[in-house]
């Protein structure tokens, strides 16, 4: 390869550069794969700070991001699944926050070109709460909501 | 080294499904042991998917995914007998590399 890219490595390390440019907004999550952990989005305490730490300004409610296999009322908030699906053009990342958790900020999905815009998984929740689902499409921002009702919350001793 | 992931990939009409159950105490740093000091925070922090070589996924998780996690993506394009490889590396930089063969 170029030299250029030597001396960079040499000079700071790698990942440290990488998360100073990522931090500094040079790079967008999508940009890179294998991309660092974006620190600053996952101690937003809103669904704001979170979208402004991901780079965008206010979402829109949008009707095209559904909640697949999301239960009403979840009786252990430890395991709570949480299905999202988008049907907004061009989705590049999905997101899921969870309101009233200490940090709202439960996970970033970047979703390349022919993976399908449909991701779950299981998040604690430490009490009922609103469950955000964040989509990036197209650069720009937009959200959808659905309260979910724990009977035993996942964050105690 | 954390024990082995359980990944399952099958052909489901034009697209790929990947589930994947990994085994990581996903520890939030909110919770205090017995003695009243906090337990410090350790879960998987990135998870990247890629599918013969191609990334098909790229994740980012804070502490709130439950314990031993749970994933489920689809991606188009994959065949039988294709790769898939998962990694995840937590935030006190232990990896753990998966591989499973799409049925």
């Amino acid at each position: 390869m170029d030299m250029h890219r030597r001396e960079v490595l040499k000079a700071g390390g790698g990942a440290t550069l990488y998360t100073l440019l990522a931090a500094a907004g040079f790079l967008k999550p999508g940009d890179a794969l294998a991309q660092a952990w974006n620190k600053g989005a996952f101690e937003a305490k809103t669904l704001d700070e979170v979208v402004k730490a991901l780079g965008g300004a206010a979402p829109a409610q949008s009707k095209d991001i559904a909640f697949v296999q999301t239960p009403d009322i979840a009786e252990n908030g430890a395991v709570v699944p949480i299905g999202v699906s988008s049907s907004v053009p061009k989705t590049e990342s999905i997101a899921i926050l969870v309101e009233k958790n200490p940090n709202a900020l439960a996970a970033v999905f970047d979703l390349p070109a022919g993976t399908e815009p449909t991701v779950s998984t299981r998040v604690k929740m430490g009490q009922s709460s609103n469950i955000h689902a964040l989509v990036r499409a197209d650069g720009k921002f937009y959200v959808a909501t659905k309260e979910v009702k724990v009977t035993l919350g996942g964050c105690g001793g | 080294m954390a024990d082995p992931m359980r990944i399952r990939a099958s052909v489901v009409g034009d697209a790929t499904e990947v589930k994947v159950l990994m085994n990581h105490e996903m520890e939030t740093g909110q919770r205090k042991d017995s003695a009243g000091k906090v337990i410090p925070a350790w879960f998987i922090q990135t998870v990247t998917a890629t599918h013969n070589g191609k990334p098909v996924l790229a994740a980012q998780w804070g502490p709130a995914i439950s314990k031993n996690p749970f994933l489920s993506f689809k991606f188009k394009g994959g065949a039988k007998g294709d790769k898939v490889q998962i990694t995840w590396v937590d935030n006190r930089g232990d990896k753990r590399t998966d591989e499973a063969t799409i049925a």
